[in-house]
């Protein structure tokens, strides 16, 4: 029987399933297929091209990609888990501050990120130099570059994905746990191994999966510092420009494998494993630090951990007051003055970048806001056959790198198709705010899904059963208790969008050109105040709807990331 | 106010089957409870009338109108549910006003009816306040309030006292009779609480796996089950498998299995409930029903025990007599002062009054 809850069900998901097919699978059938053809005729040759002798690179780069994301979860995992520990178990000054520095690098978009690395550690970098300087050394004593650049960005990027979840399954865990096993009579490190530490492993696997997709995936930091190094998500970058489209997919399917394999992976875990508390009311309990000599060292490693946290946000900041022409031989800058961000606003030209961005990421997050709301409805508050697959379309361009999804774009619409209404869209202004909407999707999902799941369904029950019709409770009821949920997710999408690399590199045109394309001209252009100025932009937005997240919508800035 | 008429339904979920063959008949004005342990089907049943549910066969009726597959916006019922479903986004009025705003009730309407029905609830004071200001016990009643002004024919209770404290639920339970009473709506109560059942019904239904077992009002169901979930599901009982013997006109016979000897049950139909040929038999005594003692008694049914455990609880004294290694039985008496409680260990006299015991087969397995 088609009942009334079955239709609204089916009109619900007809136009989701259209716009997940025509955007997310459908561009990603089209690299398949496309990977599977040489000179347009069906042939393996690609793949054996791969893996064969003929173009030892690619299989170079994909091996240092995995080893590289290897090094990376190892680094992470080391800054990341001692500190969430040490700022949840113990009490000494200024830990509330310094847990707060701690997520700063968040704040950092990928680009500005790596680039504001090249100025402080870099060959020509001011901490280098400073100490080369300083010591009246001959040369400078250390610098970053290739894998020790990528690395350490690595590091510094994606700690907080560790610290962030060690910090709330720690927070979560009921002290009366650890409670009851030292009442057992267990040592207190027998007590972290066999109790605290288990508990956390769930959060740890998921942190480590999440760092290793990412670095699988990162873009800038090989663009900017690789050098000779190759990995596989730039090697898809130089098949793009080198014009050989074919392998590009190839390479594109084949790290698509790896993330997705790790996505699914990453499902059965969290749904094997659950350590949900029983109990309720958890209160954090935290060692003071008593011995004063322990208290100030601690406090002095804080201090220290902060400037090194700082430091890159500092070199932005510091790097957009230089104006153009005003260093250039020299060791360091010479003047300072608030002529780029001056410019920013009365030169026309340099201005574009920013509105194109702007408006480029507002169109995008329009679409992420209204499907994102609708998706995550079904998914959470429906019940229907194929629920899973909905769950893993939405998903996946979440796990795809995003030069990957920049890929499917350029394959899919390269040609007309029903979904872009018989136009080609690669070329046009529309291709990039299709791509940021594709990219963050999934991150408006799912935080829509986390507040939806909090909210029981006797509320809406409740509302129809006082008389109310579907779309009366949805607005009255539903919409404005999770709003600020996907308000936070959307916000969120926003300012990633407006810093957005990678597909942006892929797709972008002359008239639509964003903000991080025009850092990366800039910086060809050793204009690298203005680069920074533009850094700036972004590191303020980011700065801006954090505040809001936590100020207004109730949302830590620590969970919008998740 | 209506009539609710369930006419052999059933719900299956894949392949359980939540609720068999059910009929029920609501009276107008009735309090009508439905008594399960948790899985029993009385929920699903209430989520049918309320039209969260769709049955799988059968019809339920309002009054004349079959209302088996409206949807719930368009059944006038009201609901309180068990985690009260307040609208955390909304102040106490927004919360009891939304039920009439949706019947598009001038605003002038709306202020009065919310004002008296929260002067009803006793609530009139906390009207702007956020609901998640207000304690457990408030946040019930701006529930029953919001289901109660839109002037419902049915009022759902789905176990609307089980997250107060016992204080709050005695109090609660006056409070929702009251309403009742005032509002002479048609009133179907969800419970797995049997006292509240029994205070506050005018008739029961008693589930279990899905069947309804009796149907009744309180005392028939404390004083007349009709099989030994009945009478061990409401009430303390002592229950002694037995088979039958012999009769005579004023006296059946039966056997005790565990103790090797006879019991007789007067031959009334408040003591012998309908059974076949095929069914297990027992026999339920209260505990209130049996009559301990030092000195030897007269009369029928009287076996020879030893006191295991005496438990005061301050109305009344608990006392077990153990008859043999695995009969227990329990014997309840008002506290009547230190001297009339027996010592652990002492020999006694147990009696099962004839007139007081009942006679009934086994639940059937479904």
């Amino acid at each position: 029987m088609l009942n009334a809850e079955r239709r609204k069900t089916i009109l619900l998901l007809i136009p989701v399933f259209l716009i997940l097919g025509g955007y997310v699978l459908y561009p990603a059938l089209r690299t398949a297929l496309e990977s599977i053809h040489k000179n347009g005729v069906f042939s393996l040759q690609n793949y054996s091209d791969f893996f064969g002798a003929k173009a030892k690179a690619n299989f170079e780069a994909l091996w240092n990609s995995v080893w590289i994301s290897l090094a990376s979860v190892f680094f992470s995992a080391c800054i990341g888990l001692p500190l969430a520990y040490i700022f949840n178990r113990y009490d000494f000054p200024g830990r509330k501050f310094f847990a707060g520095i701690a997520i700063m690098p968040i704040v950092l978009p990928s680009l500005v990120g790596v680039m504001a690395f090249m100025f402080l550690y870099g060959e020509a970098g001011l901490i280098p130099n400073a100490i080369k300087d300083i010591f009246n050394l001959k040369n400078v004593p250390f610098s970053i570059g290739g894998i020790s650049g990528i690395l350490l960005v690595h590091a510094y990027t994606m700690y907080p994905y560790f610290y962030m979840t060690s910090s709330s399954a720690l927070g979560n865990i009921d002290p009366s746990l650890e409670e009851a096993a030292s009442n057992l009579g267990a040592s207190k490190f027998k007590v972290f191994w066999k109790v605290t530490f288990p508990l956390l492993t769930p959060g740890l696997v998921a942190a480590a999966l999440l760092v290793f997709m990412v670095s699988m995936a990162s873009f800038s930091a090989p663009f900017l510092l690789a050098g000779g190094f190759r990995v596989l998500s730039l090697q898809i970058y130089f098949s793009k420009i080198n014009g050989d489209l074919e392998m590009a997919a190839t390479q594109s399917v084949i790290l698509s494998m790896v993330s997705i394999s790790f996505l699914l992976f990453m499902r059965w875990y969290q749904s094997r494993k659950d350590y949900r508390m029983a109990s309720k009311g958890i209160g954090a309990h935290r060692s003071e630090v008593n011995n004063p000599l322990l208290k100030w060292v601690m406090v002095s490693i804080g201090i220290l951990a902060m400037i090194v946290l700082l430091l890159p946000h500092a070199t932005l900041l510091i790097l957009s007051l230089v104006p153009d022409g005003a260093w250039t031989w020299q060791t360091y800058p010479q003047s300072f003055n608030f002529e780029n961000f001056i410019l920013l606003f009365e030169d026309p030209y340099i201005w574009e970048p920013v509105k194109n961005s702007l408006i480029m990421a507002f169109l995008a997050c329009i679409g992420v806001f209204i499907f994102g709301i609708f998706t995550s409805y079904a998914l959470v508050k429906r019940k229907f056959f194929g629920k899973n697959l909905l769950d893993i379309l939405v998903m996946i361009p979440w796990a795809l790198p995003a030069t990957v999804v920049g890929m499917n774009m350029i394959l899919a619409f390269n040609t007309p198709s029903p979904f872009s209404f018989g136009k080609v869209l690669v070329g046009t202004f529309w291709i990039l705010p299709l791509a940021y909407f594709v990219r963050f999707l999934p991150l408006v999902v799912r935080s829509t899904n986390a507040v939806l799941e909090q909210l029981d369904d006797s509320i809406e029950e409740a509302a129809q059963n006082l008389g109310a019709k579907w779309f009366y409770t949805f607005r009255k009821v539903v919409l404005p208790i999770i709003m600020p949920g996907v308000l936070s997710g959307t916000l969120l999408a926003f300012v990633q969008a407006v810093g957005e690399f990678p597909t942006s590199v892929l797709l972008y045109t002359i008239g639509n050109r964003p903000i991080s394309i025009e850092i990366m001209n800039q910086l060809r252009m050793f204009n690298i105040g203005q680069a920074a100025a533009y850094g700036m932009i972004q590191v303020g937005l980011i700065a801006i709807v954090m505040f809001i997240s936590s100020k207004f919508l109730g949302v830590k800035a620590e969970k919008s990331l998740g | 106010m209506s009539i609710v008429h369930l006419e052999t339904i059933t719900k299956r979920f894949g392949d359980v089957t939540a609720v068999k063959e059910l009929d029920l008949l609501i009276k107008e004005g009735e309090f009508f409870t439905f008594l399960g342990p948790s899985g029993c089907g009385k929920t699903t049943t209430l989520r049918m009338i309320a039209g969260f549910y769709y049955p799988t066969e059968g019809i339920v009726k309002f009054n004349e109108r079959n209302m088996t597959t409206v949807s719930p916006e368009n059944r006038n019922t009201g609901m309180v549910f068990q985690n009260y479903a307040l609208f955390p986004h909304m102040t106490v009025f927004e919360n009891v006003a939304f039920g009439l705003k949706v019947r598009k009730l001038s605003k002038e309407i709306i202020k009065e009816k919310v004002e008296d029905v929260l002067k009803k609830v006793r609530l009139e004071q906390y009207i702007d306040r956020q609901v998640s200001q207000l304690s457990g016990g408030q946040q019930q009643r701006v529930a029953l309030a919001r289901a109660i002004v839109i002037e419902p024919d049915i009022l759902l209770l789905d176990e609307p006292l089980s997250n107060l404290d016992a204080r709050l639920r005695d109090e609660m339970r006056t409070e929702i009779l009251r309403l009742q009473q005032e509002y002479k709506i048609t009133t179907i109560y969800v419970t797995h609480d049997q006292v509240e059942a029994l205070t506050m019904s005018d008739r029961i239904a008693v589930f279990s796996h899905g069947v309804c077992q009796q149907v009744g009002t309180p005392t028939e169901i404390y004083n007349e089950p009709i099989n030994d979930f009945v009478a061990e599901f409401i009430g303390e009982t002592n229950l002694l498998s037995i088979d039958y013997v012999s009769k005579t006109p004023d006296l059946h016979s039966y056997q005790l299995c565990e103790l090797d000897c006879k019991v007789e049950v007067k031959n009334d139909g408040a003591n012998i409930a309908a059974y076949d040929q095929t069914d297990k038999l027992s026999m339920s005594i209260r505990p209130e029903a049996v009559i301990v003692s030092e000195k030897s008694l007269e009369g029928l049914n009287v076996f020879k025990g030893i006191v295991k455990i005496v438990q005061f609880t301050g109305a009344a004294v608990h006392t077990y007599v153990e008859l043999n290694e695995t009969v227990l039985i329990e014997s309840t008496n008002l506290n009547k002062g230190p001297a009339t409680y027996l010592n652990v260990g002492n020999e006694v006299y147990v009696q099962f009054p004839a007139e007081q015991i009942r006679v009934i087969p086994e639940m059937k397995k479904i």
